[in-house]
């Protein structure tokens, strides 16, 4: 193997390297984010270089080409971001802000070994390497009052093991059935097993379960809103955000294999699909604190892109890998706003968004067009994610999936718009304004500029990913 | 594609500059201070804005139905998806009623807006930019997203700077509107599945089955039907209305309201015409019972700007009973009823917000009796009252008129049945008219604005130049319509030729 294309992981691995020895003392503590940020760039950059190399080595296990280069491409992008965004780290204590950096940069490598894993055990790991990392993240937090980080931790975790649990379940049946554990040999005999196996069927979901846990699909949702509250912001957004990224990415590598074809499975997946979006959206209806809204908001989420999974086309796969590069972007802004809010890095609740318009217009604009966005309005990133992949459905034939997929974006459309009337509409004592660093008004911008050039030019982007789609398919 | 447009040749793209004027306007108000300036900014956008597209009227070419001054780029090739803007004798007539009437919202809110004005103009201008982009885009991906970029602009317009119960009104508003538009996505979505293409031209030269026909044709007829508002998806009108701002009010009547009109022309009609005729019975009931309810309901209120929020109602019934009676006469009609409309209505707008702002009310009772104090006021508004009531002369008239003509012909039953609306609304407009100039034969015997300030102002400079410009449409029209249906002749004739009706 050219151990060129590896370039992505190595940076990570040199990324979590400074950190370990920052982590003994070896580094000012002022440098720490910068530090990490231009790790996040070289990963970025690797990611980049590497993109048109197609490799495959450690007997065969692991397989970097266009379709893992894009994921990873995204992940770095996504980390780089982050950690822009979380520059003052207001939400961790400062005593451990190297081990913090480390655990970051670990979960995104085990999330790019996910892109580019193409056999079950290895599979395993990657989710193991992404997972462990982030336990340790979620109680890092300052906060007086320990008991919610530390519960968040734990359902995190106990939700975690059972998750791999299952995961590792279904993997054994499917080994059973089919002798081996690479994806590509798999690809030869699922489809017929499923065809006739109904044990096969079992086994798949079963296994799928493991990424349904990073993506908070229905039914391994639970842990996502409380984690959510728990963890610090910049944990959340992290959380939030990325691990969803590689599973999806993992996702489409699977399903592309095993063929959703096989109608039993794609019935069991819509219902997941639906079920997701459904109780995302009605449950964030009713809440107050904003993070929480957000994970609601996301499960829901979730649904939309295995509907976009679950078409199975090119345009379908292509949609959501073009919707969940969306719903990074859209993501990181509403973040954005909440950690730039939140002066002790607290959680915000809409009372505490009053008067934005007046405290802070670039804040106030970065939530609207999120907010905008994840409800599907144009011309943002979200609208055009949610045509593709209500194309790419409706190509399928899937005419009720998307029935339900609409009627939940309508449901949606209020708790969005609650937000943005929190931010909008007038008070009579807006409170203190809000400071905004340079860097943060720069990232600002940033964040605004993609969400809509993304919306209104997707070309480069669309065509680039259709091309990475064709080459799995 | 070429054989549907017939392209900008003057090397001058005008309707792409017509999107952009207010488009960068807009995001240049954002950054001027000071208020008379932004004021100022505001009304000069709109003024070029409207300098700009008059030129479209007379350079137009009235003798063929295809798509004028069409420009052409690619956008998305992956999908297919282009950018494609172009105007027929439709959109010309809606692109000019919208460009024309963007100064006066302005005007309109020269005193009425004081607190956070940057952003009332910022959405104003942006409001402008996406509705001329609805008339003008070719391409229904195009058309949704100017569509819906409408929706939080005019959210806000009513949400920010709205009356006591915005909140209510606006999430009713955004909510309804939303949902429709998002059938029409699907709509569309089943349409480049079928066609496989955007291009709306093309479109409505496929032949769809005639299953297909009918899911496109009730995926795009809930939108529109919610957007028009036709009958049983009317509520959220009166609230809207009766919440938003003067010049909320104004863009909403003349210009949002038509968009349920041209939709059903653009897409309804052209693209499932099987479909509406076997669903015209149902449309046609609906449009009749939205005349005679509208004008029922309208004659209870005491809220003046209820009131004419519920005569919208009945006067869009009018046009969708025009446009579904698919015949020559109904569709004119029905064109030039929303013309008039957008007219009439958005100058009755204005009167009520120039009233409001002076006694800070809009009930009936408390502005009653005004004859006396505001005698040119009370002329402008009786004109705009009479032309809404349809009065021969006025251009509410006319589009009445043909509407009338064409249910006759189509079916006496519903021509019988379209009189008691045309009734109603002389009865709820003489009845808002005799209010509020006399009083004293209901027993409302003394005005008590009137007595603790007698000196309720008349109308001044600013709010008489409006006026006066929509007066002068209103006897024009009313008079003279032969040029407005010499511009949307081909295209009517076209788009009957398209139905087969």
């Amino acid at each position: 193997m050219n151990y060129i294309a590896l370039l992505p992981e190595i940076s990570l691995v040199f990324m979590v390297l400074v950190f370990f020895v920052a982590s003994l003392g070896g580094l000012r503590r002022d440098l720490l984010g910068k530090t990490a940020m231009v790790c996040a760039g070289l990963a970025l950059i690797a990611s980049g270089a590497t993109y048109g190399i197609t490799e495959s080595g450690f007997y065969g296990v692991y397989r970097v080409d266009a379709f893992s280069q894009t994921f990873k491409v995204m992940i770095s992008l996504g980390l780089l971001l982050i950690l822009w965004l979380g520059a003052g780290l207001k939400g961790v204590k400062s005593t451990f802000r190297p081990e913090y950096y480390m655990c970051l940069g670990l979960s995104c490598l085990g999330l790019m070994i996910m892109t580019s894993a193409v056999e079950l055990l290895t599979i395993m790991i990657s989710l193991e390497i992404a997972s462990y990392a982030l336990y340790v993240l979620i109680p890092l937090r300052t906060q007086k009052a320990l008991r919610e980080p530390l519960e968040a931790s734990i359902k995190y975790i106990l939700f975690g093991g059972v998750a791999t649990g299952i995961s590792l379940y279904g993997m054994s049946y499917i080994f059973g059935l089919a002798h081996t554990t690479y994806l590509s040999e798999l690809a030869v005999v699922l489809p017929g097993l499923l065809a006739t196996q109904p044990l096969a069927v079992i086994g798949l979901v079963m296994m799928l379960c493991g990424l349904f846990y990073k993506l908070a699909l229905f039914p391994m949702h639970f842990w996502m809103p409380d984690v959510y509250v728990g963890a610090s912001n910049e944990t959340t957004c992290f959380v939030a955000t990325l691990p969803k990224v590689g599973a999806v990415a993992l996702l489409i590598r699977i399903i592309a294999l095993g063929g959703a074809d096989a109608q039993q499975l794609s019935w069991v997946l819509s219902v997941m699909a639906i079920l997701s979006m459904t109780l995302g959206n009605l449950s964030a209806l009713g809440q107050d604190d904003i993070k929480r809204l957000l994970a609601y908001s996301s499960i829901a989420h979730a649904g939309y892109i295995m509907v976009g999974i679950l078409a199975l086309n090119q345009l379908g796969l292509t949609a959501s890998v073009y919707y969940i590069y969306g719903y990074l972007l859209m993501n990181i802004a509403c973040f954005y706003v909440i950690y730039n809010l939140a002066p002790e890095g607290e959680n915000l609740g809409f009372a505490d968004l009053k008067g934005l318009y007046k405290r802070s217009p670039l804040l106030a604009v970065t939530l609207a067009l999120g907010a905008m966005g994840l409800s599907g309005i144009p011309p943002t990133i979200g609208f055009t994610g949610k045509f593709l992949i209500f194309t790419a459905a409706l190509q399928k034939e899937y005419y009720w999936l998307v029935l339900f997929a609409v009627g939940n974006v309508c449901i949606s459309a209020f708790y969005y718009l609650r937000l943005v009337r929190a931010a909008y509409s007038s008070v009579d004592e807006p409170g203190p304004r809000v400071r905004l660093p340079v860097q943060a008004v720069v990232l600002g911008l940033v964040i605004i500029a993609a969400i809509i050039i993304g919306g209104i030019l997707p070309q480069n982007f669309i065509s680039l990913t259709k091309e990475v789609i064709g080459l799995i398919l | 594609m070429e054989k549907y447009l017939v392209f900008n040749s003057s090397g001058f793209p005008i309707l792409s500059i017509l999107l952009l004027v207010p488009l960068a306007g807009a995001v240049f108000s954002l950054f001027i201070r000071r208020e008379l300036l932004l004021k100022v900014w505001g009304l000069a956008v709109t003024v070029v804005t409207m300098l700009l597209s008059l030129p479209l009227y007379f350079l137009f070419d009235r003798g063929t139905y295809k798509y004028q001054f069409a420009e052409l780029r690619h956008w998305i090739p992956a999908l297919k998806l282009d950018y494609v803007v172009g105007i027929d004798g439709i959109s010309l007539l809606l692109l000019l009623l919208t460009t024309c009437l963007m100064p006066m919202c302005i005007l309109c809110s020269w005193n009425a807006i004081r607190e956070r004005l940057a952003e009332f103009i910022f959405v104003l201008l942006l409001m402008e930019s996406s509705m001329i982009g609805v008339f003008v885009s070719l391409n229904t991906v195009l058309f949704y997203i100017f569509w819906e970029g409408m929706l939080i602009p005019m959210y806000l317009l009513i949400a920010v700077w709205g009356g006591p119960g915005k909140d209510y009104a606006s999430i009713k508003f955004f909510l309804y509107t939303l949902v429709g538009s998002v059938f029409l996505l699907v709509a569309m979505i089943m349409l480049y599945i079928q066609a496989g293409t955007f291009f709306i031209p093309q479109l409505m030269d496929h032949p769809f089955s005639f299953i297909n026909q009918m899911f496109i044709f009730i995926g795009c007829c809930i939108a529109f039907a919610i957007k028009i508002p036709m009958y049983p998806f009317h509520t959220w009108l009166p609230a809207a209305h009766v919440e938003a701002p003067t010049a909320g009010s104004v863009i909403l009547a003349s210009v949002l309201l038509k968009m349920g009109g041209y939709g059903f022309l653009r897409f309804c009609l052209p693209m499932a015409p099987d479909a509406a005729l076997y669903c015209m019975p149902v449309l046609l009931g609906l449009s009749l019972t939205a005349v005679i309810i509208g004008g029922y309901l309208a004659l209870g209120q005491q809220d003046i700007k209820r009131l004419i929020a519920y005569s919208s109602v009945a006067h869009m019934g009018f046009v969708s009973l025009g446009i579904f009676l698919c015949n020559e006469q109904g569709l004119r009609g029905a064109l030039l009823e929303m013309i008039n409309h957008g007219i009439t209505t958005g100058a009755l707008f204005i009167c009520i917000g120039i009233i409001y702002e002076r006694t800070g009310s809009r009930d009936l009772r408390v502005n009653s009796a005004l004859g006396m104090v505001m005698p040119l006021y009370i002329a402008f508004m009786s004109i705009f009252a009479l032309s809404a009531l349809g009065f021969p002369g006025t251009n509410g008239f006319v589009g009445e008129f043909f509407i009338i003509i064409a249910a006759f012909t189509r079916n006496t039953l519903v021509g019988v049945l379209l009189i008691p609306g045309a009734v109603l609304s002389a009865a709820y407009m003489l009845r808002m008219l005799q209010k509020m100039i006399w009083a004293d034969s209901d027993g409302h015997s003394v005005h008590p604005v009137h007595c603790d300030k007698p000196a309720l102002s008349d109308i001044t400079w600013r709010e008489g130049c409006m006026l006066v410009v929509l007066t002068i449409f209103v006897f024009w029209i009313g008079l003279n319509p032969g040029p407005l249906i010499e511009v949307m002749d081909s295209s009517i004739m076209h788009l009957l030729r398209q139905v087969g009706g």
